[in-house]
């Protein structure tokens, strides 16, 4: 094996820690208005991912950093062809992220409206458009011989890849309302395991339509033998988990379908990622200016440096987050209810 | 505009912005740390209300900082993917080995310090504000290789089949010498920044109590003594931060004369013609597009010895390196906006000045007695947080105009680097931000001002570490 399918598989693991992570949060803040009574409600809700969202996120930046060092063509050309959804998903990790700090900063009911506003649209926004785009990295996109995009804004809004966006918005919201039954009490668990039972049945559909028309119509062609295998595989097991993690739901067993769930996601990322090997962004134009593992890659130095430097941190990473989930391994316990302020009932209802 | 205007534009708004949050962060840290540790180490309830007070404003100047921090490392890959295909193999590494070494520790200890008030033992509890100091250093470093590579680029070959730079020695991308002059500099800056902030707030209150003749009793003595501590913490902080910034930047200047960008440093003299020796400009007018100098006003031979450190050494001038560069380079103008480097450069070192100037005036103005001695100290400490965040601007706005045409020195022209997107997103997107950042700066500075004004936070009942075990579990 090449260090750079090495790197493939590092960055496929990259997205895959970012999803899992990354996506109960976004399936709280997507849940916020749905779930959340009240300003303590919300508060609640908030605070369950308060400690973590943050080095939830530098997954991504991790796999953006990367994918520039391991492969500069493909972080390259992927950038530059979804700039304005990049643009979007920019704006809404920005108002999210501040929105986290800034929100309980003041009383008036007013900015904690909005500030809920923007945890909620910065959250629903990146799940639903990270959907889209690895819809359209599988499907292919009109790339020319320098490996530039030459569609538009609208290229990527087509029926596959918005069925991306649909799989990972229930996935994500799926997976936030689990996370929200194991680590809540009372009523808001109670309300987010009845609520998962309801998104689980849209995942499992939309998550297991987005896998099959994978598997059907936009796996590399030329190589359905192991990767090909092994793509099935993984969307099988995606397939599984889900149903299984939907249904230990359903079955009040709240660890083992957070369980599900997250092994669902990272299942499904490592279908897509295997159904794309050996290409990192196929052309709708000619197989013959894809981007590949070989020719996006950067050169055997900066590789191995990247392999060594990997090696030592990403254990290390691994150990202190796991640490900081056993700190924060309790359920967050409503305040008691004098303590949401009068002003606030009139947004809770509205 | 066209697509490299604006995309420069924006790179340079979005740049600038982000690192107004940058150096608070990294020097506020290790304030905020040091805070929380001599509480541990006193057990003075003043340096708890410190860090307290003092880690509000951290918080609401980092969340600023990272999400900022996002669009820096996208717009490469949006904006400059020509850049970044040119020199992936080389800048991506740096940034990849940040975001893993730094960015992970950086938001995980934070999101333990903010959440672990009554969940982790105390030392643990301030190790981890140490450890957010660290990460936000290590950050500084690999970003910094990162520039120092594009101002000299060391550790590389140039592969002609594929039209990129290669690694060929990461030690000497890491130790680069334009990075060992330039990381200490701007940490250095940060820590000025830091310590002015945390001096002028300090020195804010104490100005208000000395207005007010009558005190309410021992909560107003007990601010007062605290916020004494602040600014003796904090001008300090901001003098030693000060010193280094001058001691770097003299070795950098230096540098980059004799060796790396001698362009550079003559438009930022507005030198034109090679002089030996040369004169240092006091004031120097030019034409508008600074293709010549109309006046000026010289001090014989200072140039030479800022520059070189002897008195009788040869600087060259900017028509003198054009012509050069013209040989080595083929045709074309290697000359930057001679004004922008010029006046940048003076204000960075004139603001950044004034700024240790009012942090040494109130350090002495609390020396004797509990309050200020000088009644016209309250603007120079309102101005006195501002003044830094202005030097470090106008330092980034010389260093990475005065490269220009380069985006990376000798190598790639900022033209050649630029993506192949329309004009219509660049300009989308360059509104679309720049509209963002400045709402949120509204919304930031009301809400820093809100946290200054209302001052330390109630003394903690006896034995009770942080407040109600409720708002330590519910922090949002």
């Amino acid at each position: 094996m090449h260090l750079s399918d090495l790197w493939f598989i590092a960055i496929a693991v990259l997205w895959a820690g970012y999803f899992v992570l990354e996506g109960f949060d976004f399936g709280v803040g997507i849940l916020l208005p749905v779930l959340g009574r009240g300003d303590a409600g919300r508060r609640v809700m908030i605070n369950a991912i308060g400690p973590v969202w943050d080095g939830n996120e530098v997954w991504l930046l991790t796999a953006g950093g990367a994918t520039f060092a391991a492969f500069p063509f493909w972080y390259a050309s992927m950038f530059s062809a979804f700039y304005l959804p990049l643009l979007i998903v920019l704006v809404a990790l920005i108002l999210r992220g501040v929105a986290f700090e800034f929100r309980g900063k003041r009383e008036s009911a007013r900015w904690r409206f909005r500030w809920d506003a923007a945890l909620f649209l910065g959250s629903l926004i990146p799940a639903i458009l990270w959907g889209v785009a690895f819809g359209n990295v599988l499907r292919g996109i009109p790339l020319n011989a320098a490996h530039n995009y030459t569609g538009n804004f609208f290229t990527l809004l087509n029926g596959y890849a918005l069925l991306g966006g649909l799989a990972t918005v229930t996935l994500f919201t799926l997976h936030g309302a689990v996370f929200l039954a194991l680590k809540t009490t009372g009523d808001l668990r109670r309300r987010a395991a009845g609520l998962a039972w309801r998104i689980g049945v849209a995942a499992v559909l939309a998550g297991g339509g987005f896998l099959a028309w994978t598997e059907a119509a936009h796996r590399a062609p030329g190589h359905g033998g192991s990767t090909g295998a092994a793509s099935v595989a993984l969307a099988a097991l995606a397939a599984v988990s889900l149903v299984g993690g939907v249904l230990a739901s359903r079955a009040g067993r709240e660890g083992l379908s957070f369980a599900g769930t997250a092994i669902a996601i990272v299942a499904t990322t490592g279908a897509l990622f295997t159904a794309l090997y050996p290409r990192v962004l196929p052309s709708t134009v000619a197989p013959g200016y894809d981007l590949t593992v070989a020719n996006a890659a950067s050169a055997g130095q900066t590789l191995a440096l990247m392999t060594v430097v990997a090696a030592i941190f990403l254990p290390l990473v691994l150990a202190y987050q796991g640490w900081t989930y056993w700190v924060f391994r309790k359920r967050i316990i409503a305040p008691p209810p004098a303590e949401a302020p009068a002003a606030d009932r009139s947004v809770a209802s509205s | 505009m066209n697509v490299l205007e604006l995309s420069r534009w924006q790179f340079g708004i979005t740049t600038v912005y982000h690192f107004l949050f940058v150096p608070i962060t990294i020097g506020m840290a290790f304030l905020v740390a040091g805070f929380e540790a001599a509480w541990l180490r006193t057990g003075h309830e003043r340096w708890l209300r410190l860090t307290k007070f003092y880690g509000t404003l951290f918080l609401i100047n980092f969340a600023l900082g990272v999400v900022t921090g996002i669009v820096q490392e996208f717009q490469f890959g949006m904006n400059w993917s020509e850049y970044s295909r040119y020199v992936g193999n080389i800048f991506g590494a740096p940034l990849a080995i940040e975001a893993l070494l730094a960015f992970f520790l950086e938001s995980t200890f934070l999101g333990l310090w903010i959440f672990g008030w009554d969940k982790l033992p105390a030392r643990l509890h301030n190790a981890c504000m140490w450890t957010v100091a660290v990460g936000t250093t290590l950050s500084a470093y690999f970003i910094l290789v990162a520039n120092s590579w594009m101002q000299h680029p060391v550790g590389y070959t140039y592969n002609a089949h594929k039209h990129i730079d290669e690694l060929s020695n990461f030690l000497a991308v890491l130790f680069n010498p334009a990075q060992l002059a330039g990381f200490p500099h701007v940490i250095a800056g940060c820590f000025l920044t830091a310590g002015a902030l945390v001096t002028g707030v300090a020195m804010w209150h104490l100005m208000r109590a000395r207005g007010e003749k009558d005190g309410d009793g021992s909560t107003r003595t007990a601010d007062i003594a605290a916020f004494r501590s602040a600014v003796k913490a904090g001008g300090i902080t901001a003098l030693a931060g000060a010193v280094v910034t001058i001691a770097t930047g003299d070795i950098q200047g230096k540098l980059f004369t004799t060796r790396y960008q001698p362009m550079k440093m003559a438009s930022a003299e507005a030198l034109y013609h090679t002089a030996k020796p040369a004169p240092f400009s006091l004031l120097t007018i030019g034409t508008l597009n600074g293709s010549k100098p109309v006046f000026q006003i010289t001090l014989p031979r200072l140039l030479s010895f800022l520059a070189t450190g002897n008195w009788d050494a040869t600087v060259r001038g900017i028509d003198n390196l054009q012509a050069h560069y013209s040989q080595v380079y083929g045709p074309g103008s290697y000359i930057p906006v001679v004004p922008v480097v010029y006046w940048s450069f003076r204000l960075m070192i004139g603001v950044g000045l004034l700024a240790a100037l009012i942090a040494l005036i109130s350090l002495w103005s609390i020396r004797r007695g509990a309050l200020p001695r000088y009644r016209w100290l309250a603007w120079p400490v309102i101005a006195l947080p501002l003044l830094p965040l202005a030097a470090n601007s106008f330092g980034w706005i010389m260093t990475e105009t005065g490269r220009q045409p380069w985006l990376v020195y000798g190598q790639l022209k900022t033209s050649a680097g630029v993506s192949a997107n329309s004009a219509g997103e660049v300009l989308a997107s360059m509104i679309v931000l720049t509209l963002l950042y400045g709402v949120l700066a509204v919304i930031e500075s009301g809400l820093l001002l809100k946290y200054i004004k209302a001052g330390l936070p109630a003394e903690p009942e006896p034995g009770e570490a942080g407040g109600p075990a409720e708002t330590a579990a519910l922090v949002y």
